[in-house]
């Protein structure tokens, strides 16, 4: 019986024959069963899409017509701490742009036990959150006549992050040449190396030091841990997920960010197109509207064929096309069609765009056949 | 503190094989196209570092999806 089951696996998806196999009822002869699999093939053809059918109009009409209900600038407020995130058409538009730099990059930060129970959650999250120089000292302050710089410390600051002098005058001297540095307990003193030192490049320098990255994962501006469902989570404001999916403590095959170049870089073209659909789904069923997913995932296919991201904007997929015309039709005609001019570019009208220019019939539907005659 | 992250098992990502020559020419009379209409994939691409794969191999992915439950896709090594 399961011989010839698995006859069909090429033909049906999985969950189908996952379906037929879990509501089978006991001791049915193979006649039955091949009847079954036989309906059950029939109405999966009927199902389908048929070739020639014009999927992207669809799609575009599908995701395009809810998306004039969505509200046009909305923010939403999660939780208490009040962490601000992208959503509705601004963040959808982000999204199918390409857009490398997004407005408000979040991430999610899964933890391994003990951690995820709970145990200095508080602690461990903000070991991850980027510390600067600026953020635990009082006062920077330049001494005109030994042209010094000298850098006032937060102790109660300094306690609550577990840090130590040391650490500071370390990470100081890692990332700032030229200078020694005396430690001073409540001071720390920076004197340049170089004998005549212009004041300039001491006010230059005083700049410098306050960005001087001290603890923490560069890019994680704010840190907060949540409790989801059975486990303690931690929100980012910030991402930087190579960098966190390295540190000891977290759950690096279940942490993830909205930033899709990001996962691309990270994980890979198939898990940014998975991001890409979850991200936008996400956004529209948030707004309470119904989309089938297909068509999100026939966006986030054309935008991953070419093995990166590419936006559906002038620049990304558009300028993939293959034709002049369709090129033309989108954004910036009169540069393309110079650009084809000089370069004497062919256009084969393969495609919907140029045809319906040239008052063709449109390879779309019943517009995809050709006649084809014998040569004799 | 450091240590190396295997990419593979990250929940984002769906499984990558590579297919053998038999395969690749099935697959591309089945479909009946050249290799270069099948959507690419970097070779720098992380998902496949661990397979070895060259330019012109022909990766095998299977999804998990969420209206069949798992599909399968193909995609073709390119240079950059």
């Amino acid at each position: 019986m399961d011989k010839l089951i698995s006859e069909y696996e090429d033909k049906l998806p999985r969950k189908v024959i996952d379906d037929i196999r879990a509501n089978l009822p006991k001791g049915i002869n193979q006649a039955k069963l091949k009847k079954i699999m036989d309906k059950a093939l029939g109405e999966y053809e009927n199902a389908k899409v048929n070739a020639g059918e014009s999927v992207g109009i669809i799609a575009a009409e599908s995701i395009g017509e809810p998306g004039t209900q969505m509200t046009l600038n909305t923010f939403h407020f999660a939780g208490v701490a009040e962490m601000n995130v992208t959503l509705g058409l601004p963040r959808i538009i982000e999204i199918l742009d390409g857009r490398k730099e997004i407005k408000t990059p979040i991430m999610q930060i899964r933890l391994k036990a003990p951690y995820s129970k709970g145990k200095d959650i508080k602690e461990f999250a903000l070991s991850i959150k980027e510390t600067k120089l600026s953020e635990i000292t009082t006062e920077f302050s330049i001494s005109l006549a030994d042209s010094e710089i000298e850098v006032k410390l937060d102790k109660e600051k300094m306690k609550s992050l577990n840090l130590t002098n040391t650490n500071v005058v370390n990470s100081i001297s890692k990332q700032l040449k030229g200078f020694t540095i005396k430690d001073n307990k409540e001071l720390i003193i920076l004197k340049s190396r170089a004998k005549e030192e212009a004041l300039n490049e001491v006010y230059k320098a005083k700049e410098k030091i306050k960005d001087i990255h001290i603890r923490g994962v560069k890019g994680i501006s704010q840190v907060l841990p949540v409790k989801r469902d059975d486990e303690f989570i931690i929100m980012t404001s910030g991402s930087n997920l190579s960098e966190v999916l390295q540190i000891d403590g977290v759950d690096s095959h279940r942490t993830t960010t909205n930033n899709i170049f990001e996962i691309q870089e990270v994980l890979g073209v198939e898990a940014a197109r998975q991001a890409i659909i979850e991200e936008v789904f996400n956004v529209i069923e948030n707004q309470g509207l119904n989309v089938d997913v297909r068509h999100i995932m026939l966006v986030a296919d054309t935008m991953c064929v070419l093995g990166m991201i590419k936006g559906i904007t002038r620049y990304g997929v558009v300028s993939e096309k293959s034709s002049v015309l369709a090129r033309a039709s989108f954004e910036t005609p009169i540069k393309h069609i110079i650009n084809a001019a000089l370069v004497g570019e062919n256009d084969t009208l393969n495609s919907v765009v140029e045809n319906v220019m040239l008052n063709q019939p449109v390879p779309i539907g019943t517009g995809v056949p050709k006649l084809v005659t014998k040569k004799k | 503190m450091k240590k190396k992250f295997t990419v593979d098992k990250h929940i984002l990502i769906p499984k990558h094989t590579k297919l053998g020559d038999k395969h690749k020419e099935k697959l591309l009379e089945k479909y009946n196209i050249s290799i270069t209409g099948l959507p690419r994939i970097l070779k720098t691409d992380p998902g496949i570092k661990s397979l070895g794969a060259k330019p012109g191999d022909i990766i095998k992915i299977t999804r998990k999806s969420q209206t069949s439950s798992e599909a399968v896709f193909y995609r073709v090594v390119v240079d950059v």
